[in-house]
Formats: C-alpha cells, structure tokens, sequence
C-alpha cells in the first residue's frame, strides 16, 4: 500500500479515539478550590474533572441561577453517530485511492468540526445567559459563559476551556487526510 | 547580725552566680530574635505547611491536641475522653456511646500519653493512641480521620498511667496502672494493702487490618505503683519495661512513705513469654466489668459492648515472665534507645540517671545470679545490669528521648532544665532552662528505632510570668528546640491545650496523602442516612418524632415542620449531603438541651430536642457554609400535647 493511503487510513480512524477520550475540558480556579473544579466533555456524555466535581459546579452555579449541566443531551447521540458514518466514509475513501476523495473528506471533517464548535458555542452561551429569575445573586450585565477556547475570569473564578486528548487526536486526523492529499497529490504527478 | 550578714551575701551574690551561668549557657536566647535566624527557622509563610505534626495530651481536658511544627499553630483540638460541644462529641447520638463505661457515662478524663502505631519499629502515621488516667482506657484516634474510632475500658486497674505505649510492630499497645487496688475489687481496710493489693499490666492486642483492640491478657503484679513503661526495640523486642515506684507498699502519706527507699525498680516484662504462657492455657479466666466502644465510619454510629471476662497470667508462678531491674529513686521515665541496647530510668528523686543493658541484662537471667526476690519475682544484682551511670545530671531526671546520633535528651522537673549526654560515654553536652518545671520532652519518632532528630518539645508544667497574665488559672506551655547541632537553641515557647504529659511527633509527609477529605455518600450505612432531598421526610411512633433531614448549601431539607407536640421526643438525623473537601454544615435549634451538631460532608449525625414550649421555633446552620449560611435556617411549629395538627414537612412550600 502506498504511503498516502497509509496516512489517509490513519486519518479516517483518528477520530474513533474520542469514544476513548475525552474531547474538551472546562475548569474553574479560585483560591478557595486550589485542585480546580471542571469537567470533561466526551462526544456522549460529562464526566467529573475530579469526583464530585459536576455536583459541586451546579451547587456553586445555583447561586447565580445557572441551569445544572445536562446529564443528557441531543448531541450526545448524534456525535457518535456522526463521528462513527465519518471514519466508515474515510476507511471507503482509502480504498478509493482517490487524491479528492482525500481533500474531500477533510472539508467535510472540518464543516462538521466547526459546526460542532458552533454548537458548543450555542450551548454555553445558554448555560452562561439563561438565568432562573428567582437566582440569589443576580449582577446586572453579568454573563457566566465559559470562553470557547482559552482562560478569561468570571466573577472569582478563572473560567479555562481546553481541547483534551480526543479533541487533539481528531485535529491530527484532519490534518493527517489534508498531508495524505498533498503526498499523493505531489507523487502522482511524476 | 551575723546571720543577717550572710543572707545578704548570699543574696548580693546570687545574681552574680546567675550572669555567670547565663554566660556559660552562651545560647544567644538573651540576643533575642534579632541576634539570630531564631525567627527565621520558626516562620512557616502564610500558606506553606509544617514539616512535623506533634500530637500533644490535654492532660486534664481530656483530649490530644495536634499542632503543627516548627510553627507551634494549633490545628485542632481531637476529642478523646471527654465531651466537646463544638464537635457534638458525646452529645449526639452517635458518639455518645464512647464514653460508655462500666460506671456509666462518664464526660471527662485526664489523657496523658499518646503514642503512634509502628511497622518494624518506624512510625507508620496510621493510629495515635492514648490513655485515659482517671476511668482507666485506653483510645485509638485514626491519623486519616483524626477521629477517635475505639475507646477500650481496663478493668482491675486505676489510674492508668503507664500507658498506652506501642510495641514495634504495633502487637500490643499496654495498660499500667499506677494505683494498685484490691483485684478483683472487695471491700477491705486500706491498711491491710500490703501484699493484697494488685497491679495490673494491661496488654491490648492490636488488629494489624483495622487497629481494633482487645483486652490479650493482664499480668497480675505486685501491689507497687506503675509509673511509665517504654517497648524494648531491635535486639530488646519482645520485652516491655515499666518503672515502679512505692515498692515499699505505703498505702498513706505517699511523699514521704513511697520515698524510703534507696532503690525501686524497673521491671522488664518478656511479653513474648507471656504469648507461650498464653498459648499454653497457663492463664486464669477472672470475671471483670469492662466497655469496649466502637465508631464504624460507615454507619458514623458507635457501639458500645459489655466485656466480662479477662485472661490472667500470675508472674509469682510463671518463671521467666518478669524480672526486676533495681533502679534509684522512684524512677519516672524508663525509656529505650533506638538501639534497644539501654533502657535509661530517671530516678525522680535522684541527681543521677541510670542506663540499665539490656545484653547485661540477658546474661545476669542467663547465670541465674539474683539479689532475691519480690512475691516471686526474681530480682537481678544492680551492679550485674548497669550499662551506664549520667552522674549529676541535674535534680530531678523524668524523661529521655534520643535523636537517633547517639544522643540523649533527659528532662529534669527540679532544676527546669533539658540535658543533652551522650549514649555509651555517659558525659552531659549541653544543658538549656526551661520555663518552667518541665515534664515530658518529645522529639519526633524519639519512641522508635528512627528519630528525626531535628526538633525537640519540652513540655512545662507552669509558666509563671511567661506570657500576659490570664487570672490565677495560667496556660501551660511547650517549648521548641533546634537539636540538629551540637548546642540545643531554643527557638519558641507556646502554649497548650490542659497540661501537656507527653506528646507524639512525625514528619506531615506520613499522614498528609492519606488523610480524608470528605466521607462518600453513597458509603454511608446510617440508619437514618437519606441520600437525597426527595427522600426528606418526617415520621411519627408514638411521641418518638424522627426527622430525616438534609443539608446542601444553603438550604434544610425539610426546612418547615409542623404537628410536632409539646413533649414529642424529636429526633433530628441530619445527613449532609456535600461532597466537597472542608464543606460542614452545623444545626441547632432553640432550647434544646444538648449540643449543636457539626456534620460532615456525607456524615449522618443525630441530635435528641424536647419541645417544651408552644410556638413556632427556628433552627439554623452554625458553621458558616457559604454566601447565604445566613438564610441556611428553618422552623419546627410546636402546638399543646392534646392537638391534632397533622404531621407535615416540606421545603419552598412543596
């Protein structure tokens, strides 16, 4: 098998590892929590940084009237589905062989990926701007969303949200089907 | 005239004596901090930890009271023989079975040695132990939970204070008592103690898994008084000493009658015998009276059981079970080096401490050359055991420990002083005053094969002028020195909770990675546990009122009651259902007759109210759990004992 269609193969699996690791984590760091509460997202469920951590994030959000983070979700059924169509079309698209199937996957692999980042964004926007009127402490103009990608603070605490292993294991594989395309790309030409 | 004459001189010249021995301490105390890194080596920065933990006795408070070390911060005050109401200790239901006795409740004690659990003669940082003098007991307080787990009553003893010290593996914690009584008790003149009067050694066999206790076997001594006892270590393993004092059997005017003679004894107990004797039957089964209290951490619940029996092995018809070891002056301390090779004795009322071999020791059993003997127990020649004399010390010898280079440390209480001397050449070092009248000293891990040799605590029984007067009550305190070079450096004085007897010190690092942060809900095997709000509920039997109740900040759940009755028996169980480190929640309620409660992430504590009044009364958090502790209350509605208001709880109105 040629070297292309070995990286591309790779490509196509990658993304299989976020049914074994999680893909985003979000955290909370003040003084008075020197470990950091957080959590972490998989494709089809939360999961605690630390135990009890998700108990203690909504027992703290409460105050502030934030809605407790979802056991269950839509997404969590579709991701998997998504992610599970998308490596079965790349292990097809190996056999193909085909240069612009390559670079055909990987566009959709990163539409696909920026919609989810969309709905992720969606999503904490909700979490950080739908507040239970009859919250304890309300601070006019104040939202609670986590910041997409990055560290910035929220009240007291420093909010960080962070791809973890699966989410960097799924951009190496994009990125693996985009260098499979340009290998193959530049070889047959000769 | 003349006798005014030489007071005077006296007088004039005992300042003089004083700068000369002040000049020859040379120990800069007198710089004070400035003159010195005294400050520096005691300053532990605003959030850094401390290197040791030193477990300290309450003396007559009753409890162990943990500071951290070289700073002297007091951590926390662990209840052990005595009721504390800030932590509900003997008042809720579920630790008032702990200080169950065969007397019946009793709410205090005077807790005088703890000691650490050991493996192969290393502190292991899993159980401190301590003994109760007045009610004799012995206690076993967790190092995860710095809880006190299991209190075991001694029958046949009084005033148990050659206690409760620890054999290297942690075989056998014992029991001394220092008063001899009649055994089994009986009522007969006082005069006639003489030769009828019992002492009984107590040794508590220690559960390796869970460090449960149980009464082994009691050897029946002679009725002398039992001072302290210390474990023989490395080649003296398997043998256990204790000092004796009032071998002239005087049952009045003790400091006068107990003090006549030249030489007591310290007896060394060969504890593995006693296991063959054991194993062969060779004991009595005697009737006794006795409490053994248990904490479970999974109901949080304590149990208390009624023993009735004890093995007794008799030293006066078993050979090889006992010898005595002639040792000056009513000694106090009898105290064994890391090696295992010298037990010193610190003759009290003398100026000299005597190190007795244990080799020497061997060989005077071996060649059978005694000086007599005492009921039956054989009594070795003073000359044949000696290994060693510090001759004039200073007044008053108490207690030794050692820093694991070859050096000794002894306290003397009349000359307020700590001596430094050497092991093997018997010559004195170093000397520094203390204030005042010390008692015990500590270093940490001094009661085991590895000391770390680096700080020493003295413990003092007055203070005098040492700090801002408080009334005619004053604290007592302790006192840190620098022993890691070759002059001791007092570098801090603080005060202590009761009178400091003696105390137990490690490095933090042996207990810090086990020590619990919270205690796991779903783990929780209360009777009256609740896991969730949703299974919040109020039930009557009779006039018996149990609430099941929870607490999440900042709210109770429920948080209103109603149709409870003047004379209803209320029972408040409250499980805390947090789940995060340092999260407690408290409760009281108006007029009730015991303590609040302080609950624990994912504990289950109980609380007994009797209504006595008609209204409608609050209860309330008393630990102050968050930004809206102040809104953490509730109210119970209370109508006459004839109404028929029904029983209805709720929260938020559902």
């Amino acid at each position: 098998m040629k070297k292309s269609k070995w990286i591309m193969l790779i490509a196509a699996l990658l993304p299989l590892a976020l049914f074994f690791f999680p893909m985003w984590n979000i955290k909370l760091e003040a003084p008075q929590y020197p470990d950091s509460i957080g959590m972490n997202i998989w494709i089809n469920k939360i999961t605690d940084q630390n135990p009890n951590d998700i108990k203690n994030i909504n027992l703290l959000n409460h105050y502030v009237g934030m809605k407790y983070i979802p056991e269950q979700m839509e997404e969590f059924e579709l991701f998997p589905l998504v992610v599970g169509i998308m490596s079965f079309l790349g292990v097809i698209v190996v056999f193909t062989g085909k240069k612009y199937a390559y670079l055909g996957w990987g566009i959709v692999m990163v539409g696909l990926g920026i919609a989810g980042l969309y709905d992720f964004y969606i999503w904490e926007y909700n979490y950080g701007h739908d507040l239970d009127p009859m919250a304890a402490i309300k601070i006019p103009g104040q939202g609670y969303q986590p910041p997409l990608i990055g560290s910035k603070m929220i009240l007291n605490f420093k909010a960080t949200s962070l791809p973890m292993l699966g989410g960097y294991l799924l951009f190496a594989g994009i990125a693996l089907s985009f260098i499979a395309f340009y290998i193959e790309k530049k070889f047959s030409k000769k | 005239m003349k006798t005014f004459h030489l007071i005077f001189k006296i007088f004039m010249l005992l300042p003089l004596m004083w700068s000369i021995s002040s000049c020859q301490d040379g120990s800069g105390d007198k710089k004070g901090a400035l003159g010195s890194n005294i400050a520096e080596k005691v300053y532990v920065a605003p959030g850094e930890h401390d290197e040791f933990y030193a477990f300290v006795s309450g003396g007559f408070s009753g409890q162990l009271a943990v500071y951290g070390l070289p700073s002297g911060r007091l951590f926390r005050v662990i209840p052990v023989f005595s009721v504390d109401a800030e932590k509900a200790y003997g008042f809720n239901e579920e630790t008032k079975p702990m200080l169950e006795t065969s007397y019946g409740f009793v709410p205090w004690d005077d807790s005088h040695h703890p000691d650490l659990s050991q493996t192969n003669g290393e502190i292991d940082g899993r159980w401190c132990f301590i003994n109760g003098n007045n009610t004799p007991r012995i206690a076993r307080i967790s190092l995860q939970t710095f809880e006190t787990e299991e209190i075991i009553e001694i029958p046949n003893s009084a005033g148990n204070h050659s206690s409760s010290f620890v054999t290297e593996n942690t075989e056998y914690v014992v029991a001394g008592t220092r008063f001899s009584v009649p055994a089994p008790q009986v009522d007969m003149p006082i005069a006639e103690y003489k030769g009828k009067f019992k002492g009984a050694m107590s040794f508590i066999k220690v559960n390796p898994e869970d460090g449960h206790m149980n009464l082994e076997f009691q050897i029946m001594m002679p009725g002398f008084n039992y001072d302290l006892a210390h474990p023989g270590r490395g080649k003296s393993h398997g043998w256990m000493f204790f000092s004796t004092y009032n071998t002239e059997e005087a049952h009045t005017l003790l400091e006068v009658n107990a003090s006549q003679n030249d030489k007591d004894f310290i007896a060394a107990v060969n504890w593995k015998k006693a296991e063959e004797y054991m194993a062969a039957g060779k004991f009595k089964e005697m009737p006794a009276d006795y409490r053994h209290n248990v904490y479970d951490e999974s109901t949080h619940s304590a149990t208390s059981n009624k023993m009735t029996t004890v093995k007794v092995l008799d030293p006066t018809e078993l050979p090889g079970l006992v010898y005595f070891l002639p040792t000056p002056k009513s000694p106090h301390g009898c105290d064994v080096d890391p090696s295992g090779e010298f037990i010193i004795g610190s003759g009290k009322l003398s100026a000299s401490l005597t190190a007795h071999s244990f080799p020497k020791m061997l060989a005077a059993i071996e060649s059978e050359s005694f000086d007599g003997e005492a009921y039956g127990i054989p009594i070795l020649k003073y000359e044949d055991v000696v290994g060693g004399i510090v001759e004039q010390a200073g007044l008053g010898p108490l207690h030794t420990e050692f820093d694991g280079k070859g050096n000794a440390y002894t306290t003397f209480f009349i000359s307020s002083e700590v001596v430094k001397w050497k092991l093997g050449t018997w010559e004195v070092v170093d000397r520094q005053p203390t204030y005042y009248s010390v008692g015990h000293l500590m270093i940490p891990g001094g009661n085991s094969r590895k000391p770390f040799g680096k700080y020493l605590l003295a413990m003092n029984k007055i203070t005098k002028d040492r700090y801002l007067p408080t009334g005619p009550e004053l604290t007592q305190s302790a006192q840190l020195f620098d022993i890691s070079g070759d002059k001791m450096q007092l570098l801090l004085d603080f005060p202590t909770v009761g009178e400091p007897h003696y105390a137990a010190g490690l490095p933090a690092s042996l207990i810090t990675e086990n020590s619990k942060k919270y205690y796991k809900l779903e783990e929780n095997n209360h009777p009256y546990a609740i896991k969730s709000e949703s299974e919040a509920k109020v039930v009557r039997e009779g006039n018996v009122v149990h609430i099941y109740m929870t607490t999440i900040r900042s709210h109770f759940a429920p948080d209103n009651i109603e149709g409870v009755k003047v004379g209803d028996m209320v029972y408040f169980h409250v499980t805390n259902l947090e789940q995060d480190f340092d999260v407690p929640h408290g409760i009281g309620v108006i007029g009730a007759n015991t303590s609040e409660l302080l609950i624990m992430p994912g504990q289950t504590e109980t609380f007994v109210w009797n209504p006595k009044k008609v209204g409608v009364w609050p209860f309330y958090c008393t630990d102050f759990c968050s930004a809206l502790h102040q809104e953490m209350q509730g109210y119970v509605r209370v109508s006459p004992a004839d109404s028929n208001i029904e029983l209805t709880w709720s929260l938020d109105d559902e």
